[in-house]
């Protein structure tokens, strides 16, 4: 009888400290493939070719010794645009995010704290930028102002504020209604301290984690416009300019639109994985908070 | 009372607008708390405690209109300037809500929430502030103060978490305490624990204390005055002795009798106050628990009974037909 209850306390006692959930190995892959892609991003200096090397005699090349992942339809090396690549994607699919994660997030913040006449014009305003075309959009500004990472990451970043301004507000309007935020008002708060204190880190959860599928999307989107022709100007190489260059010699040596596409479909994936995984973390109704 | 009038609130009335019409959950009350003093407020649910409890630290909500005064300390807080009033609450005036569950932030560890809060109002650095948190712990009654300042809320029980609440509330030395139901969130056992705790600090800071609870039992040992409310007002006002040796509404007599007796032989039913209070947003004429009075008579459905003055001018009830002998009970 004994040696049972100290078997169950036994096994309490480890129950409590595996609370700590379990992220599972496809977690950690995608994490595994994160850094690889930002590594490889951040060091792509160190290549001994760059991304607009041309080489006319080994046009379309095969994968060699010298050449890791063959040369494309220009003769230039495959791996150092697939990496030079990662950089522009990268730097688009983050950036992009930020500007709405920032913007978005203090006015969802912001309207549902305040309630009143500035949620109605904040939501009504996202609704007239959600109903516009986001390609339209895009198209109409890199006509005007030209392409550029820039211009790209700004159109993106604006066309991102709405759904981060939704996840924000959201948050915030169940929180709001919670009792520590009058308790805090009771305790003498300013808005300011309630809004940045007591409901930014509980927003900031949610947020994060669809900031990571933000990313994700972002990604998939310059891509397409890269495609289309509409994202960074030739001969800068992203994801999505190699898939078009690609499709050329699509007969030929299809591993030039593929193995870009495997890339980005592998990165998304991984963000995506991250970001899901975090969400649930992050949910209510499973964290017991 | 012979202790100084620390807030006095003066014919105030709150009404919500609702899409059923215009609801008055407080209508015209008048309570007054001296220095140091205790006092309960009784009722069930629905009946305004915890809108009054809000109009007096001024959060209402938005659409709530409130009219009447609410004096503390010599200040009208209904037309204090929003700045002063926020300096007011947390130093001078502080509150415990009912669900600890709540009114903690889930995302911030305890020792944040407090430390915080005495950094804001006291202007403590980092290490007076810690310091201080694990003193405010210990007086709490929450064993191994340290280690807690690390935990988040979720890993606490219900009767800490309140503790933790207790400890923020009373971490500036308020002058007034408003306790919202305090131990309707809790376990049996870990109410008399919270209250003797409440009022041990209470005594020990000479802070006033507003004890709102729905149990007459919670009030009995531990209030200098009970506030008896229905349906918005306050039908019966006594100091604490005077209410449970003579009480003169019936409705107090009806809270009182619905609270189980641990002596009445198994089996026996509870008695309820029949019917459901009325729905505020439709006034009725008369008195307001007349539709379950059994004393009701013609005239309560006709007027509605004023607070009038029993024996002694503390004493005072609002009742055509007052409870005469005295109600034998044995609390």
């Amino acid at each position: 009888m004994a040696t049972l209850e100290l078997g169950i306390d036994e096994n309490v006692a480890i129950s409590a400290i595996g609370r700590r959930r379990r992220l599972g190995p496809l977690f950690w892959a995608a994490i595994a493939w994160m850094i690889l892609v930002f590594a490889a991003a951040a060091l792509a200096g160190l290549l001994p070719f760059g991304p607009t090397d041309m080489d006319m005699l080994e046009r379309r090349a095969p994968p060699s010794a010298l050449h890791w992942l063959g040369n494309d339809g220009l003769g230039r090396d495959e791996l150092a645009r697939l990496i030079y690549g990662a950089r522009v994607s990268l730097t688009v699919g983050l950036c992009a995010p930020i500007i709405g994660i920032t913007i978005g997030g203090a006015l969802g913040m912001l309207a549902g704290y305040f309630r009143g006449r500035f949620e109605t014009l904040v939501v009504g305003s996202m609704d007239v930028l959600l109903a516009f075309p986001p390609l339209i959009l895009a198209l109409a500004v890199t006509a005007y102002l030209g392409q550029s990472i820039l211009n790209l990451t700004c159109i993106l970043g604006v066309l991102g504020i709405p759904a981060f301004m939704r996840v924000a507000r959201a948050a915030t309007l169940t929180l709001a209604r919670r009792e520590f935020v009058i308790a805090a008002q009771a305790l003498g708060a300013t808005h300011a301290r309630i809004l940045l204190r007591e409901l930014l880190p509980n927003v900031i959860l949610p947020l994060f984690a669809f900031f990571l599928l933000g990313v994700a999307v972002t990604i998939v989107v310059e891509g397409a416009l890269s495609f289309l022709g509409l994202g960074v100007p030739p001969p800068v190489s992203s994801w999505g300019s190699m898939i078009g260059e690609g499709r050329e010699s699509l007969e030929m040596a299809p591993r030039l639109a593929f193995i870009p596409a495997v890339t980005m479909f592998l990165t998304v994936l991984s963000f995506n994985l991250v970001g899901d995984t975090l969400r649930a973390l992050s949910d209510p109704r499973q964290g017991a908070l | 009372m012979t202790e100084p009038v620390l807030l006095s609130v003066e014919g105030v009335a709150v009404d919500l607008p609702t899409p059923r019409g215009n609801l008055r959950a407080v209508d015209q009350v008048d309570l007054k708390v001296g220095a140091g003093q205790t006092l309960g407020i009784v009722g069930e649910s629905g009946c305004g405690k915890t809108m009054l409890s809000r109009a007096i630290l001024q959060l209402l909500p938005k659409k709530a209109k409130l009219s009447g005064r609410v004096m503390f300390d010599g200040q009208d807080l209904v037309t204090l300037d929003p700045e002063r009033l926020r300096k007011l609450r947390g130093r001078s005036l502080a509150v415990v809500f009912q669900d600890p569950m709540t009114s903690l932030n889930p995302v911030l560890t305890i020792g944040t929430q407090l430390i915080e809060t005495l950094q804001e109002h006291l202007e403590l650095d980092g290490l007076p502030a810690k310091k201080r948190s694990v003193e405010l712990l210990a007086a709490v009654g929450i064993p191994a103060p340290e280690q807690r300042l690390m935990q988040y809320p979720h890993q606490l029980s219900g009767g800490m978490r309140q503790r933790v609440a207790i400890a923020i509330a009373l971490s500036c030395e308020p002058k007034l305490l408003i306790a919202d139901e305090p131990t309707t969130a809790l376990d049996v056992t870990i109410q008399a624990q919270i209250l003797d705790l409440l009022a041990r600090e209470q005594r020990r800071r000479h802070m006033a204390m507003i004890l709102i609870t729905h149990d007459l039992g919670v009030v009995a040992g531990r209030t200098d005055e009970v506030a008896v409310m229905y349906a918005g007002r306050v039908v019966e006002r006594a100091p604490t002795p005077a209410l449970f040796k003579k009480m003169r509404m019936p409705y107090t007599e009806a809270l009182l009798a619905a609270i189980p007796k641990i002596d009445a032989a198994p089996h026996t039913p509870l008695p309820a106050i029949s019917g459901r209070p009325p729905d505020p947003t439709r006034p009725i004429q008369g008195c307001s628990f007349s539709p379950r009075c059994r004393y009701a008579t013609g005239r309560c459905y006709q007027d509605k009974p004023l607070l009038i003055q029993a024996e002694t001018p503390d004493h005072q009830y609002a009742c055509f037909h007052p409870i005469k002998a005295a109600a034998g009970v044995s609390a």
